[in-house]
């Protein structure tokens, strides 16, 4: 570490919201597990002039599990997610990404909401909560709002979060019955990789037809986002392999891959179509 | 200028303090305070060389920041034994050719540490999965799961070990 910054370590959140508030006009950036913003100032992709602790921060931690929502605290750790037996049961396509999140250490640490705040198109835990139909809970000194994560990106690496505000929560409605929600991660490697295509799907069936799609795509975009126009195809039908199929071939065509170092944009392009086709297929088989 | 700032940490049971500004890592701070058994690997958080237990839980101190850690147990790898008194992991790692070059050793026994405490009869499986942030470039990591899997008989059968 060698560019300095100073640390405010507050034991509260009122202190954490009034540390972010008083930057007067330097670079004030929150830090919980550290993963991902320690390494950008290594980087120097991030300069910051002081940062918050967030460590002792507790109203940051908890889970609420209540018969129509789920919430958790922003400083929830991946690990959090791995051991509650309630999560696994209200938000399985959570768990698929948390099981091949980074490493153990990385997972110890790295938090929910610095997942959702770290922009990243490649975030796992964001497909995941984007077929959940998480809201996020802004907080800051002046002012608690809350924010559909679908609205909450706005370009790569840019957020509607202001400087001065904490993700404080993340919460969703608890899946209907008769529902599905998986997530595929494609990766080189089962641990410490970076997502190549990421594909979650959430499906809902009633009385043969169904009800509700919700299909997002990591790491093929600038951002994570929902191809709305892949759900738009199943929702409200019986699905058929045939639809199912034009469903998938939506989703490719919405998503703008790059070529990089771990995939060409064609390969990433077939994968989406290709796990969008597998996901949807495995969730119908199992609801109809 | 930044200020710095004298913390304490408890390191191995033993209380220790140093004065560090509030960029330096908890790995930086462990190594100035003599812990060399602490490696710097990548410094990225994907090789888990530099390993540790804070509060019992296995964190890259990499990517911890020191004053963060402050007044937190830290345990390394030194701290689960030494020659004459070796953990079962470190018996189990010498007797079964697990290390190589060992660079990536003392990070790998932390994660196994961690491993065992979370799963007393680990499946390959959760070896796997609980190793998925240690690189290991020379073993091809057999010996290593088979290392971790006879020291987690072990200490079931010294029923619980330290």
């Amino acid at each position: 570490m060698y560019a300095p910054f100073e640390l405010d370590i507050p034991t509260d959140l009122d202190g954490a919201l009034a540390a972010l508030a008083n930057g007067g006009g330097k670079t004030v950036l929150p830090i919980a597990g550290g993963t991902n913003l320690i390494v950008d100032i290594r980087a120097k992709r991030e300069r910051p002039d002081r940062m918050v602790g967030l460590g002792e921060v507790d109203e940051l931690l908890g889970m609420d599990f209540g018969p129509e929502r789920i919430a958790i605290g922003g400083r929830t750790t991946v690990s959090d997610l791995l051991r509650s037996p309630e999560i696994a049961q209200a938000a399985p396509s959570l768990i698929d990404a948390a099981r091949l999140f980074g490493g153990l250490m990385v997972r110890n640490t790295g938090t929910v909401a610095g997942n959702i705040a770290s922009g990243s198109p490649a975030a796992d835990l964001v497909p995941p909560l984007l077929v959940l139909d998480a809201e996020l809970t802004l907080a800051s000194a002046s002012a608690t709002r809350t924010l559909a994560l679908d609205d909450y990106y706005l370009g790569y690496k840019q957020d509607a979060r202001r400087p001065d505000e904490l993700i404080t929560r993340i919460s969703w409605p608890r899946l209907p019955e008769n529902s599905a929600n998986t997530f595929y991660k494609l990766a080189r490697r089962k641990g410490d990789a970076i997502t190549v295509t990421g594909v979650a799907v959430t499906l809902s069936v009633t009385d043969g037809s169904c009800t509700r799609a919700r299909i997002a795509l990591a790491s093929v975009a600038p951002i994570v986002r929902r191809v709305k126009e892949a759900e738009a195809v199943l929702e409200g039908e019986a699905l058929t392999p045939a639809l199912i199929d034009e469903a998938a071939t939506a989703a490719a065509d919405a998503c703008t891959p790059i070529d990089d170092i771990r995939a060409s944009a064609g390969y990433r392009r077939h994968t989406v179509q290709a796990l969008t086709r597998r996901l949807v297929t495995q969730a119908w088989d199992r609801l109809a | 200028m930044p200020e710095t700032r004298t913390i304490t940490l408890r390191i191995n049971g033993r209380e220790e303090e140093g004065r560090f500004p509030a960029q330096r890592t908890l790995l930086e701070a462990l190594r100035h305070l003599g812990h060399m058994e602490v490696k710097c690997g990548c410094e990225k958080g994907d090789c888990g060389a530099c390993a540790v237990l804070l509060d019992g839980m296995a964190v890259d101190s990499c990517l911890t920041l020191a004053w963060m850690a402050a007044g937190k147990e830290v345990t390394t790898v030194s701290g689960l034994g030494d020659l004459d008194s070796p953990h079962p992991l470190q018996t189990a790692f010498a007797d079964g050719g697990a290390a190589q070059c060992g660079y990536c050793i003392p990070g790998i026994i932390i994660a196994a540490k961690a491993i065992i405490d979370a799963h007393p009869e680990p499946s390959e499986d959760d070896i796997r999965l609980g190793l998925s942030g240690n690189l290991c470039r020379c073993t091809g990591y057999t010996k290593i799961f088979e290392a971790i899997a006879d020291a987690a008989g072990e200490m079931r059968a010294e029923g619980g070990a330290p």
